[in-house]
């Protein structure tokens, strides 16, 4: 997901605290940033919503990539103020960690120098218009999976800053199907990439839910502290049962040739995506890593200068009110 | 020559190619703030764009639609001024330009208001709402920028000198311009210049910045005669696809 493989922190507090510090996460009681909180709790709370927040900013660059080459003023317009959205979450985000006692450019640094990660989708390059239709209708639609049930976490700004985040995710993934629709009802040529864009993100899209639940560490404790609400493999095939009849709707064809419903679960059999790629790409040889933190960092040093000037005027603004009183 | 097409297209093609720079830094500003901020300037100037050269087409009466204008017409066709088309360089390039085309276009949407064109005046009013806020923002960084630091006020001040001879051009006085005054739809440009000089003397000062005591003015994008070479850049990126997939519908 956008957070993917946090590990949650051992937690060495008085039992005692502990317990009634789970009993009220058992009675989904919110946790505000002044309450005691174990400092497992505290710590794996800032590197999910960290990751969170860095994917979001991260996730611009994919998309940014094709702002200025949208094919309309309408479709721009959209296409800015869904990647303008992102940013917002970035920052609901980043407020939320915040309160946990870490700040803004102290995150913003361990992204930069690789101590936190962000979620591994973004490593993948946007290609072509209907990755445009891909990203917002997969990605936006992974996403969603994984956030509305966050609305429930047990961290209260956390919470709610997911509030706000759903609602215009579904808003985002909505527009994405309906760039995918244009293509996939276009030429012969739309429909050509409306499929390779399908084809492209298909496998990384189902890698976003973290690996399989019988190889993935630190869900228990995570999920008894509601940070984390369902398992990995629950996602995935609710994310596969929605999916499947969209893209049947569109007239694509999901690059898996094992794909099929089964009578008996009632759900769809699929394959696996490739693990030793997930693995590959969040440990920096995805197509994009290194590209998208190059990015990142030209964008922070590029815009030192304006941060410190601002910082300079606000005292020197600040000096003078107090030197005229 | 339609002289109502023709000052439509300068207002449109101003939204559109301002806006066009604007989005570039979407994802890449100097902080969050930042980011979203710009993307609610371009996304104003795309709003604005669609008003302008959507009017403009019916006026011109070919069957053309905004998007055709915008995406299918080539460097010698665009008539917006030439400051807007240079590139961003960095952000208080970005933002001193901001302010001195704000500075411009709030009391030019505000006479543009009493057009005897009601759509003009429609399109100006709503376009002015929006004017008024990126001026009152533009201006508030162009100080904070210029006050800030010796790097920010060095930065700050080459960007306006950079920018000071394309400025001239907003305050035109050709046969297009003399139409609509006759026509009663708009004020010349030109007589905007004293409220204009104005704003910027006062922004300028409250910045520590000098205004740059040259007169001259380049010319040749309103009237389509001579763009700089930055243009036809920026539209083989923008009109990529409507160039490459004739007659494809996004
Ligand atoms: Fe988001
Ligand atoms: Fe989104």
């Amino acid at each position: 997901m956008y957070a993917q493989m946090v590990k949650s922190e051992a937690t060495k507090d008085d039992p005692e605290q502990l317990a009634a510090f789970q009993a009220r996460v058992d009675a989904d009681e919110k946790i505000e940033p002044k309450d005691w909180m174990p400092e497992g709790y505290r710590k794996t709370l800032i590197r999910q919503i960290g990751q969170h927040a860095h994917s979001e900013i991260v996730g611009q660059l994919p998309e940014g990539n094709w702002i200025t080459r949208a094919p309309t003023l309408e479709r721009k317009a959209n296409l800015l103020a869904k990647v303008q959205d992102e940013a917002g979450h970035g920052l609901y985000l980043y407020c939320a960690a915040e309160t946990l006692g870490v700040s803004r450019d102290e995150l913003t640094e361990m992204l930069l120098n690789g101590q936190m990660k962000y979620s591994s989708i973004f490593n993948y390059p946007t290609l072509t218009w209907a990755d445009m239709g891909a990203v917002g209708w997969l990605v936006d639609g992974a996403a969603i999976m994984n956030q509305v049930p966050l609305q429930r976490t047990s961290y209260g700004p956390y919470a709610r800053a997911m509030v706000r985040v759903c609602k215009e995710e579904s808003f985002h993934q909505r527009q994405g199907f309906h760039v995918m629709m244009a293509m996939a009802n276009g030429t012969a040529d739309q429909k050509r990439m409306a499929q390779d864009a399908l084809n492209r993100f298909w496998f990384p899209a189902l890698m976003m839910f973290g690996p399989s639940d019988k190889d993935s560490v630190h869900s228990s404790q995570s999920m008894a502290w509601k940070i984390k609400m369902n398992t990995n493999d629950e996602l995935r095939q609710k994310f596969v049962d929605e999916t499947v009849p969209q893209a049947e709707y569109l007239g694509l064809t999901i690059p898996d040739e094992k794909l099929t419903w089964n009578e008996d679960t009632k759900e769809y059999d699929f394959t696996e995506p490739n693990w030793d790629e997930f693995f590959d790409v969040i440990s920096g040889n995805g197509p994009c890593n290194v590209d998208r933190i190059n990015m990142r960092q030209k964008a922070w040093d590029d815009g030192a200068w304006v941060r410190e000037a601002m910082i300079e005027h606000a005292e020197k603004k600040a000096a003078r009110k107090l030197a005229a009183e | 020559m339609d002289h109502l097409f023709e000052f439509l297209l300068r207002q449109g093609d101003n939204a559109l190619v301002l806006g066009h720079r604007t989005s570039e830094w979407c994802g890449v500003a100097p902080a969050l703030e930042e980011d979203i901020a710009l993307a609610n300037t371009a996304l104003d100037l795309i709003g604005q764009t669609q008003l302008w050269l959507g009017y403009a087409a019916e006026v011109e009466g070919k069957g053309r639609s905004a998007n055709d204008l915008a995406y299918l017409r080539d460097v010698y066709d665009f008539r917006n001024a030439l400051m807007l088309e240079v590139p961003n360089n960095d952000f208080g390039r970005t933002l001193m330009r901001q302010f001195l085309f704000d500075a411009f276009q709030v009391p030019w949407l505000t006479a543009l208001s009493a057009s005897s064109d009601e759509r003009v005046a429609g399109i100006a009013a709503k376009s002015l709402k929006e004017a008024t806020y990126h001026l009152e923002r533009s201006s508030e960084t162009v100080i904070a920028l210029g006050d800030g630091t010796d790097e920010s006020n060095r930065r700050m001040q080459d960007a306006l000198d950079y920018l000071w001879p394309y400025a001239g051009e907003l305050f035109g006085q050709d046969a297009t311009d003399q139409a609509m005054q006759d026509a009663g739809v708009a004020p010349v440009p030109a007589s905007m210049r004293s409220v204009w000089d104005t704003q910027i003397e006062q922004t300028l000062s409250a910045a520590c910045l000098s205004r740059p005591d040259t007169s001259f003015a380049h010319s040749g994008g309103c009237n389509g005669s001579r763009h700089t070479e930055h243009l036809g850049h920026m539209l083989a990126v923008m009109q990529t696809l409507q160039r490459s997939y004739p007659g494809a519908v996004w």
